[in-house]
């Protein structure tokens, strides 16, 4: 209190309460919307779960829990899960890996006394990019291309002249998933090479000449300077990642023979869930898949916010 | 800020707490769930005059709906042919035409809001699923259209006018609701010209068959056989057609039926090991990995002889087919002497679904539309436009049809009575995905047929066992 006259009693109410409005004035309209596109959806899932709704009755009937018993038996939703699993150990690793490679290389992997990228940087840091601008849909129509079995596929087409057998990228259920895996990282380096370049390009020049003078090499500038330094970005990419994980669906669903095949080969969770609500019009059960889904996200969010926990390095 | 009443966190955590606190479907259900289903039930009943000229009395002057697939048929059908007619008829109803390429994804919200079209071409991959329809009592019973006297002739009832499996097709509990307008056939399709050009002949035993594959593996001209590798429905269809051949169309019926074993028996598992002997031997290179299209191109460009399809392939593939490839289509061969059924046996059935929604506001013009449909006029119309056959009797009589569809149609005729079809593929969809995952495996050499048997025979028994969803029978 500036001008240092008692404070009368009631004074502080008041304006608490003005402040209060002011906040809720603020707050009301993102709060509403978040409750009505987000909470409310949320809500609704767990209770259509427990329904045996098919999406179009007026009156759908409750069930219980017997959506979910029936899922615990379901064996192609357990192999989406293991599918799901396996993308969001690999996905975030090779895709972080093959990024602070590129990015390193782009920024201070170049020959030379200096600090600086390899020769023709700028325009590698434009085409990494690329991929990243396209739409998944365009991605996935792309690669089938890429990946046909026969002569004019991009990959099978040389392998067929060489007079060696086309290998079925997409056709042969112990390879289609790591085709689609390639895919995935194949789309999201770029974007990471970008954010880690300009996490690189925010540590002090001086470090990195400082180390040289050490006599550090490439490998030890990398290992002993630019990732500690870039732990905060690596980790919040590492979420990201493990969020889209979780997510895969369009490049499953269009790129695929049999939605997420062949042979549920390549099945994720969130297309087994589309498959069950808009194909078998199963609405209460794929709520109840989509109630799982929710949960092994939660608990990924939280599983990854404890693990990054780390010092922050100052400079 | 110590005396601070409100904080930040405080106020949201609040918030969130009484967005998930709110009663499950009470204040915010506007978004996803089902709404009641009051505005449906408190619509008046929408009679018009009955007269001559409106036999099902529809009210001459509310408009309706009519909603169509814009798939491999295209809409223009709809619009230059079938609503011109409707209209000669009853000039004051207006029409509003609709098309597009997701059925359930434009229409499904409208049936949950209880606010549907009249008429809906119900149908492409994007289709809703019936079985749910019927469940829930949105399809309009179509009887008394069945019984209706016929656009073309007040004296010939419309049942009269139309192929009888198409009714019994079109009924689920016993209540004909849905209309299949097209009529498909399905055999082996080839190019009479690359037959007649390598004296290649039309196959009637499945010996004659496997000795023609293995001629025109050897003549290098072209691989014998495939199919739409990434679609195993294609083949999966064969398989069963065989099937009955084999053993007769009981067959189908308890696999439709989803009977206890149906998947395991003898005519079921013959005629899958001779498909994946032929896939093991006879399929083109890759053939796993395309979808209908690469496969029917590879065919247009003479790379292989043979493949299964229905009869819209001529019309599918008439921007990439030579104008003397010859479309020609054979029925598939006999497969021993025991046969249940003769040679010529085909797999046909009505298909392309229609059904006028129960709780829109006009449903009988709905009714009124599917009789304009089934005029000759409309139907002849129809067949010559879009290359198909029409379940309406005689109505491709006098038309020009393509080679292919001529072919079609006079194995129609030559089958006779002797026509197969199963019914599992729109009762259960996921077990129709099952057995296409399973069927792909079988030609690919991954499955043996035994494993095959089994693993689609559990599904069947799963489905049947699932409370939530619907059982057919026929």
């Amino acid at each position: 209190m500036a001008d240092g006259r008692p404070r009368r009693p009631g004074r502080a109410g008041r304006e608490g309460f003005v402040r209060a409005r002011f906040i809720t004035g603020f707050l009301a309209a993102p709060v509403l919307l978040y409750l009505v596109y987000v909470i409310s959806p949320y809500a609704q899932a767990f209770s259509i779960a427990m329904t045996d709704w098919r999406g179009v009755s007026a009156a759908p009937r409750f069930v219980g829990l017997a959506n979910f018993g029936r899922l615990l038996g379901d064996g192609v939703f357990w192999r989406a899960v293991g599918h799901n699993a396996l993308l969001l150990v690999l996905l975030p690793l090779l895709t972080l890996a093959i990024a602070l490679f590129f990015a390193f290389l782009l920024n201070a992997g170049g020959q030379g006394g200096g600090v600086a990228g390899v020769w023709g940087s700028g325009f590698y840091r434009v085409v990494f990019f690329f991929p990243q601008v396209l739409a998944v849909a365009i991605v996935a129509v792309l690669f089938q291309q890429v990946f046909r079995p026969d002569g004019s596929g991009m990959l099978n087409g040389p392998l067929i002249a060489l007079g060696l057998e086309p290998v079925g990228f997409l056709s042969d259920p112990g390879v289609a998933f790591w085709s689609i895996l390639a895919v995935l990282v194949w789309q999201a380096v770029g974007f990471y090479v970008v954010l880690f370049s300009a996490g690189m390009a925010s540590i002090p020049r001086e470090m990195f000449e400082a180390a040289r003078i050490d006599g550090a090499g490439r490998v030890q500038l990398f290992a002993r300077v630019t990732l500690p330094l870039l732990w905060e970005t690596v980790q919040v990419g590492w979420i990201y990642l493990g969020i889209a994980a979780l997510d895969v669906f369009a490049l499953v669903w269009v790129m695929t023979a049999e939605h997420g095949g062949p042979d549920h080969s390549t099945t994720v969770m969130a297309a087994e869930v589309y498959r069950n609500a808009f194909q078998y019009f199963k609405f209460g059960y794929a709520s109840a898949m989509g109630v799982v889904l929710f949960f092994f996200t939660v608990a990924f969010a939280v599983l990854a916010l404890r693990l990054s926990r780390r010092e922050r390095i100052e400079f | 800020m110590a005396d601070h009443p409100l904080s930040r966190r405080g106020l949201l955590r609040s918030a969130a707490l009484a967005g998930l606190l709110l009663p499950a479907g009470g204040a915010l259900s506007a978004c996803a769930s089902p709404s009641g289903g009051g505005t449906t039930a408190s619509r008046a009943p929408t009679l018009g005059a009955r007269t001559a000229a409106n036999p099902l009395a529809i009210p001459e002057d509310r408009p309706f709906e009519v909603v169509i697939f814009d798939g491999g048929f295209g809409d223009a059908y709809a619009r230059d042919i079938h609503e011109p007619l409707f209209k000669k008829g009853h000039p004051k109803v207006a029409i509003k035409h609709t098309a597009t390429k997701e059925i359930a994804k434009t229409l499904q919200p409208r049936f949950a809001g209880g606010d549907p079209p009249e008429f809906v071409n119900n149908s492409g991959s994007n289709a809703m699923d019936f079985g749910a329809l019927a469940q829930d009592g949105q399809l309009q019973d179509l009887r008394e259209l069945l019984d209706a006297p016929s656009w073309d002739d007040p004296g010939v009832k419309v049942r009269d006018t139309i192929l009888p499996s198409a009714i019994e097709l079109g009924s689920y509990d016993g209540v004909f609701s849905v209309l299949n307008y097209a009529n498909t056939v399905w055999g082996i399709w080839y190019s009479k010209k690359l037959f007649t050009a390598n004296d290649w002949e039309v196959p009637k035993t499945w010996d004659d068959f496997t000795s023609l594959c293995e001629k025109i593996k050897k003549s290098g001209e072209a691989a014998p056989f495939t199919y739409a590798g990434k679609h195993p429905f294609y083949i999966y269809e064969t398989i069963l057609t065989l099937a009955a051949k084999i053993g007769g169309a009981g067959v189908l019926t308890s696999l439709d039926n989803l009977e206890d074993g149906a998947w395991k028996a003898e005519p079921v598992t013959k005629a899958a090991t001779a498909f994946a002997d032929l896939g093991a031997k006879y399929l083109m290179r890759g053939t796993e990995g395309l979808d209908h299209i690469q496969t029917q191109t590879a065919q247009n460009k003479y790379q292989v002889a043979m493949l299964p399809c229905g009869s819209w392939l001529e019309n599918e593939q008439k921007d990439s087919t030579p104008a003397d490839f010859g479309y020609a289509m054979f029925p598939l061969p006999s497969f021993d002497t025991s046969d249940a059924l003769p040679y010529g046996t085909l797999h046909s059935r009505p298909g392309e679904e229609s059904f006028v929604a129960a709780r829109s506001a006009n449903p009988r013009a709905g009714m009124e539309y599917m009789r304009a449909m089934l005029s000759k006029d409309g139907a002849g119309r129809f067949t010559e436009l879009v290359s198909t056959l029409t379940i309406v009797n005689g109505a491709a009589e006098g038309r020009t049809l393509k080679p292919g569809l001529q072919s079609a149609a006079a194995a129609l005729k030559t089958a006779g009575e002797h026509v197969t079809y199963f019914r599992f593929r729109q009762w259960y969809q996921e077990l129709h995905d099952e057995v296409a995952a399973a069927t792909g495996q079988l030609m690919a050499g991954r499955l043996k047929v035994g494993e095959w048997a089994d693993r689609i025979q559990r599904k069947s028994d799963e489905v049947k066992s699932d409370t939530s969803v619907k059982k057919f029978t026929r």
